[in-house]
Formats: structure tokens, C-alpha cells, sequence
């Protein structure tokens, strides 16, 4: 801890690497930094880190090595699924469904289809930022080529029902791909393909105490995808360019470190969560975003309070060394709303009320209390000040 | 190696300085030095028979150079100079020839020569030089045509120790060395008017010192950043700025909640002249700068900015006060903040910002209301300039 003994609550934003993963990281890069394509020792050792590597997470999702695909990022990784998935499949349909609360990993390569002739269904959700498996089998079409759902919603905390959606959409077309954004879910939640009907499934690196610019992808057997990078032919020709040896490793020890301990992280993280509910509840005209029971994120807490724009808050408690984020950028001139508060049904008049605090398994539940203690120190300051 | 081995560096305005002619010249050539300085290679910047010429001593980069010197208040025209030992008239005309024809390969263009002998003992006088390479530049650059009156390009050879030619003349951007003209106090925001003011005033010649006021939490450091970074920007053509960024957020707070809300932005302004002239007297500055132009928003009409005026003793200098919005925009682009200039963090939440502020204040009701403020003001102002955080800025070096 530093002097201003900071307290970071941003860890949906990104995360503070496990020491344990700089440290094998900072290894590869001095000692085994051969090329894993060379023919000699030091690539036949690269390549042994990217196979122990896949072994790990193919064991921590349960299955098998040769469907896992690294990328750069969880964007990367999504894109590969949703554009690579539609091109492979468009001679069978040209019809994808999603839902209004993803990412823009997501959401910005829908479109991209979109401006190439696909037709692209979008689902809403109900209050809690929830979508029904039910709406989504009753989307799917004999042309439906590939659902895109995310696991768990990056600004409230939703939590998608995915193996009765998976289910769902196998029933109503069992040609039809399921993908599922994981980038938010992995490591805080057990997310096993095989038993949720998923075919492709991204995850991040920097999400969950590992390196930033590392994302996986699993496709399941039997998926085709058309490559969105050509070059040298690694990993199959599925994604070309030398792999991140040390991304790759750090990327699966901290996957490793996080989901040994699941249950009991899960439990230490929603017992952080549930006192901020409680402390936060305290303050009148305050409400959070999306459900507030453990069918929800263990890590995210979205809070909206009236009369305080979030910015602003921000702001405050990043001058007390706490740093949460907030919905939409203070700015006039370049209005950034968020579509899933607008998708909840939040009011207009509170669009810019809410701040997201995020947690991980680095927090302690004093921080949760000092972090509620400046929250409620601040926010009766702030609401002595509206624009009139 | 370049096909240039100097420059002749052209000032219009300095040559009317009279009897101070040499300290606007001592000026520039210090500017000029300053400028090339992060430049790659070695220069001489030489004052002589009244002009400045910059020779390089190695190899360099042309387009890096010129793009330096371009930023350079004072300069009106850069002339890229090729130099050569003295030669016969003969090999003169070959070697003005083969000049003229990689300077000019297409293109129909009129032409003369004009020679200037300062070494007497040349053997041939001007007019038989600018016969005889003008006859050489028709043979060998058929594109080309004579005009004595009037011509496109002037092919000028001077002739001293040793010979100097040249023919283009780059725009420079004009205007007085800066540091003839003393110094004045900016208020610089995170708006596309303010930097260009301060440049407008820089190029007379003047140096800049800058105020920014900064109202955390209901601005982000981003906000700052963003000032810090335009002040960079212009810092390329004033030379260093001293950037004093004030913390204005407990006297913003204070009148919010005594003063009138349509008058809120009014007043704000007139605290923010108050403490900017505290500031630039405290720092040897004889004027303010603001980007203020009539009728642009709200608290810059005639009568809001004659309220803005009154609480401050030293000249306020407004450059953009008759420009259009569309004029002072690409002045932004020419001059490089632009870009900067419309990123969107903002420098005053819209907290404090009243739905409908008065247009027409008039100046003893606002006095009348900013007594409201008698009680904590002097002491707030007092503790905003002593903790007067000032951030050193030139364009070659970065913080934060």
C-alpha cells in the first residue's frame, strides 16, 4: 500500500496483476523467450509453456487443449467468434441475434455484419438486465447462423442465464452457433462450455490479475471460423503471428490461481458486495442498478444515486484514493450514454447518476468500509450543488 | 547530403525598428537558435550585412529545419540557400543553371536574376552576372521564361567571400522576436480561443505566462492535462510558459451558494481576472490575454465584458475581440491546437452553469451581489494563489 493508501475499486475496468504472474512472466521474457515456431531448444521450451499453458485452462473449463485459440485481447477474440463464425456460415443464413446490453466488442462487430449485408436481431431485458431464454428461441430463425450472449453484464452486473439460453437456441436450431462474451464472467463464475451449449467463448487476460493484451477464444469441435488475420499460420492457421509466450502463461496462471479458490472467492466477494449494499442503502434516494442477490456479478455494483452526477463523484473519491468509474463522461459536447441503463428502464434525468464499483479478490472488507464511509461523507456535499 | 547548405533568413517588420534595429535582431537570432536547437545537425546562426543567415556545419533534415525556423516569430520568409566557393562567371552560369533546373523541372514559370556583388573584386559587375545567368537558366531549363517586371521567381545570387544562391522564399509566420515586447499573464483554457490569443499576442514579440483555473472534482485531471497539453502546443512558437494552475473550486462553491445563479458565470470571471492580475503582477507581466470575442457566449457581451473589465487596473488584451468563430478556428488548425482544443474533458462542470445567465449585467447590481461574498472571499483568493501550483512548460520537454 502506498501512503495514500489507495483503495482501487475499478476491477471491471481492468486488474492489478498477481505478483506470482509478473514474476513467471518476467522469467519467460529473460530466460525462455524463444520463438515457439523455431526448431531449436529455446523454441521447443517456448512451445512447452504455451501447451502447459493450454492445458490449464482447457482444465479449468473442461476441455480439450486443441479447441483453445489465443488472441490479443477479449475484443480479439469476440471478433474472431461473431465475424469468423458468421463468414464460415454465411452460405447456410445471414441472420445473428444479440442482446442491447453487450459490450461494444460485440455490439461494433454486429454492426460491421450488419454493413455487410447480415441481418442482425437485438434482444432487450427486463429491469434487472436480464434477457429470456425464452425470447431468444423464439428469435431464432431456420437462417440463424450464430447467437451472441453476454455472461456477465460489464456495467451492472447481470448475470445471463447461458445454459438454459444455450439450450434454447439448440433446440430451436441446432445448426445455429452460440458465443458467449465471457470477458466479465471468467474467473468469477464457473463457466463450463460443454454443459452450457456454448460453441465459442471469449476471455481476457487483464480481467482476472493477468496481462493486459492477452484474450482467449474456445471453439468448440466441429466449429468453423474463417480467420480475421492472416500471416505465418500459427495456432492452426485459426490465428496467425508468433504467440505471447509470457502473455499466454501469465495469462493461464492467474486463470489457474483465481479459479482454484472459486467457491470461497465468490463467497469473500459477496460479502464485500453485501456490505456496500447495506452501508450505500443507508443513503436516501439511492438505488442500484440490476439485482442485488447472488444471482447477480459477486463483483459489480452499480449505484445510482439522485442528484449527484457521477463524474463528479468520481472525482471525489479519486481525491480520497478511491477509484470506482462512472457511466458516462461529464461532457456536453460528446454525450456517451449507456445503453444498458437504458436499457433497464433507468430515467433520463438519472443517466448520468450512477457510478459502477467493482471488486476482486485483492479488496478487503475494511476497504469496503472506508470506501462507504467516504461515499456517505460526499455524496450530501455534492447534492448541495445542482445545475438550476 | 542536402542540395541546401544554409538558410537566409528574411524580417520585414525589424528593419523599421530605427536606432533598437539590433535588439530586435539580437532577438531573433537568439530565437533561431533556441528553435533549432532539438533539430538534428549543427547550425551557425550568423547576423551580417544586415540579414540573419543560418549555415548548417554537418549534414541535416531539411523538412525538420524549416518546419523550426516556420515556427519562429520574426522570420517573414525562409530562403533554403545553396553556397559555393567563388568561381569564374563561366562555371557560375552552369552552376546557377543546374539549380534552377532541379529547383523548377516543370511547370511554366517567368524569371530573373538579381545580383548582389558586396566583393568588389569579382572581375564582372551585377548587370553583366544577371546577363549572362539569365541566358544560362533559358538554355537549360526550357519551362522557363525572362520577366524583368514581374516575374514568378526571383533567382538571386549574392557574391561575397563566397557565393550564395537561392530562389524560394517559405513563409515564416511574421510578426516581432519573442521577448522584445516584455510579457503578459494568459488565461488559458481547454477552449479552442484562449491559445490562440495567446499566440496572436506572442507574435508581437511578447513572452506568455498562462492561468488555468482547475475546479476538482467537478473537472478531471484530464481537464488539466489537456491545458498542459495546449499550452505545449503553443509553447512551440512563444518559447517556454510557466503555467500557474489554480485551484478554483472552494471560491466557484462559495459563490454558487451567495450569489444569484444567472450570475454565477459573471462573477466566476471577474474573481478569475482578479486572481489572474495578482498573478501577473506578481510575475513582471504588463498585460492580460484573454480569448474573449463580442457576442460569443453569454459573459462575453459588450456589457458583460465591460463588468469583466472593471476589476482589473492593467490592460486587458483581447486579439480574437472582431473575429468570428469560423476565424479563430483555423487559425487553430494552422497553428496546431485545434485537435487538442475539441477533446471533450471539460474545464467548468455545467453545475455551474445557469440554464439562462444574464446577458446584460449591470455592474453595480453585481458589485451589490459580490458583497455577499465579503465574509470568506479575500481569504479563499488568498489561499488559491498561495497554493499556486505553476507547471513549467516548453515544447521539448514533457510533465505529467
Amino acid at each position: 500500500m502506498n501512503e495514500k493508501r489507495e483503495i482501487y475499486l475499478d476491477n471491471s475496468a481492468t486488474t492489478r496483476c498477481f505478483p506470482q504472474v509478473a514474476a513467471l512472466m518476467n522469467e519467460i521474457y529473460l530466460e525462455d523467450y524463444g520463438n515457439p515456431s523455431s526448431m531449436h531448444h529455446k523454441g521447443v521450451t517456448a512451445e512447452r509453456r504455451v501447451a502447459e499453458a493450454k492445458k490449464i485452462l482447457a482444465g479449468i473449463l473442461k476441455v480439450r487443449e486443441k479447441n483453445l485459440y489465443f488472441t490479443s485481447c477479449g475484443t480479439e477474440s469476440d471478433n474472431l467468434a461473431i465475424i469468423g463464425g458468421a463468414l464460415a456460415a454465411q452460405r447456410r443464413g445471414k441472420h445473428l441475434i444479440t442482446t442491447v446490453i453487450e459490450h461494444p466488442a460485440v455490439q461494433e462487430a454486429m454492426k460491421h455484419l450488419e454493413s455487410m449485408g447480415f441481418e442482425i436481431t437485438r434482444l432487450g431485458v427486463d429491469r434487472d438486465g436480464i434477457v429470456s431464454p425464452e425470447a431468444v428461441a423464439a428469435a431464432v430463425r431456420p437462417d440463424t447462423i450464430l447467437v451472441s450472449v453476454m455472461h456477465t453484464n460489464n456495467e451492472i452486473g447481470s448475470v445471463q442465464p447461458i445454459a438454459e439460453i444455450g439450450a434454447a437456441v439448440k433446440a430451436a436450431n441446432p445448426g445455429t452457433l452460440f458465443h458467449v462474451d465471457a470477458v466479465q464472467g471468467f474467473g468469477k463464475s464457473l463457466i463450463l462450455p460443454k454443459r452450457m451449449h456454448i460453441d465459442l467463448l471469449a476471455a481476457s487476460g487483464h480481467k482476472i490479475h493477468g496481462p493486459k493484451g492477452m484474450g482467449f477464444l474456445y471453439v468448440a469441435d466441429g466449429v468453423r471460423l474463417e480467420p480475421i488475420l492472416f500471416g505465418g499460420g500459427q495456432q492452426g492457421g485459426m490465428r496467425s503471428g508468433t504467440e505471447n509466450v509470457p502473455g499466454i502463461a501469465g495469462m493461464a496462471l492467474a486463470a489457474q490461481i483465481l479459479c482454484k479458490n472459486l467457491d470461497e472467492d465468490r463467497e469473500k466477494l459477496f460479502a464485500m458486495k453485501n456490505r456496500l449494499i447495506e452501508r450505500l442503502g443507508e443513503i436516501p434516494d439511492l438505488a442500484f442498478n440490476g439485482r442485488t442477490d447472488e444471482t447477480a456479478a459477486p463483483h459489480i455494483l452499480s449505484v445510482r444515486i439522485k442528484g449527484v452526477r457521477a463524474e463528479v463523484l468520481l472525482h471525489a473519491l479519486e481525491d480520497k484514493g478511491i477509484y470506482v468509474s462512472s457511466g458516462s463522461a461529464c461532457a456536453s459536447n460528446r454525450p456517451h450514454l449507456s445503453e444498458t441503463l437504458a436499457a433497464i428502464g433507468t430515467p433520463a434525468s438519472e443517466m448520468d447518476n450512477s457510478i459502477r464499483i467493482s471488486l476482486s479478490v485483492m479488496n478487503t472488507m475494511e476497504e469496503m468500509d472506508r470506501a462507504a464511509d467516504a461515499v456517505i461523507e460526499i455524496v450530501p456535499f455534492l447534492r448541495k450543488f445542482v445545475r438550476r | 547530403m542536402n542540395k541546401y547548405d544554409a538558410f537566409l533568413i528574411k524580417y520585414a517588420e525589424i528593419g523599421i525598428k530605427g536606432k533598437n534595429r539590433h535588439v530586435f535582431e539580437e532577438a531573433l537570432v537568439r530565437q533561431i537558435r533556441i528553435a533549432l536547437r532539438p533539430c538534428e545537425g549543427q547550425f551557425n546562426v550568423i547576423r551580417t550585412y544586415g540579414r540573419i543567415f543560418v549555415e548548417a556545419r554537418s549534414d541535416f533534415d531539411f523538412d525538420e529545419a524549416t518546419e523550426a525556423l516556420s515556427h519562429v516569430f520574426g522570420i517573414w520568409g525562409i530562403c533554403p540557400v545553396a553556397v559555393h566557393d567563388l568561381m569564374p562567371l563561366e562555371e557560375l552560369s552552369k552552376t546557377a543553371a543546374a539549380f534552377m533546373r532541379e529547383e523548377y523541372p516543370d511547370g511554366e514559370h517567368s524569371f530573373k536574376v538579381r545580383t548582389r556583388r558586396m566583393n568588389k573584386e569579382y572581375p564582372q559587375d551585377s548587370l553583366e552576372i544577371n546577363a549572362e545567368l539569365g541566358h544560362a537558366v533559358l538554355e537549360a531549363c526550357p519551362n522557363l521564361s525572362v520577366d524583368v517586371h514581374t516575374p514568378e521567381i526571383t533567382l538571386c545570387v549574392e557574391i561575397r567571400e563566397k557565393l550564395y544562391i537561392y530562389s524560394q522564399v517559405i513563409p515564416g509566420p511574421g510578426g516581432l522576436p519573442v521577448g522584445v515586447g516584455g510579457k503578459c499573464m494568459l488565461l488559458l483554457s481547454g477552449g479552442i480561443d484562449s491559445p490562440v490569443a495567446g499566440y496572436m499576442i506572442a507574435k508581437r514579440g511578447v513572452r506568455i505566462d498562462a492561468v488555468y483555473f482547475n475546479a476538482p472534482p467537478y473537472t478531471s485531471e484530464r481537464a488539466l492535462q489537456k491545458v498542459v497539453d495546449l499550452a505545449r502546443e503553443i509553447s512551440v512558437y512563444t518559447g517556454p510558459i510557466r503555467l500557474h494552475n489554480i485551484n478554483f473550486t472552494e471560491i466557484q462553491l462559495y459563490i454558487y451558494e451567495q450569489c444569484p445563479h444567472d450570475e454565477l458565470t459573471i462573477i466566476m470571471r471577474r474573481y478569475m481576472m482578479r486572481i489572474a492580475e495578482r498573478l501577473a503582477k506578481e510575475n513582471d507581466c504588463l498585460g492580460l490575454i484573454t480569448g474573449e470575442s463580442i457576442g460569443q457566449v453569454a459573459s462575453q457581451t459588450l456589457a458583460a465584458l465591460a463588468v469583466t473589465n472593471e476589476v482589473c487596473t492593467l490592460p486587458v488584451f483581447r486579439p480574437l475581440i472582431g473575429f468570428d468563430k469560423e476565424e479563430i478556428v483555423r487559425v487553430s488548425k494552422k497553428i496546431g491546437t485545434y485537435d487538442t482544443s475539441i477533446l471533450p474533458y471539460e474545464d467548468c462542470c455545467t453545475i455551474f452553469v445557469a440554464k439562462h445567465p444574464v446577458t446584460k449585467p449591470r455592474a453595480e447590481v453585481i458589485r451589490k451581489h459580490e458583497h455577499n461574498l465579503d465574509e470568506k472571499i479575500d481569504e479563499m483568493v488568498e489561499r488559491a494563489i498561495a497554493n499556486d501550483d505553476i507547471i513549467n512548460i516548453s515544447s521539448y520537454s514533457s510533465r505529467q
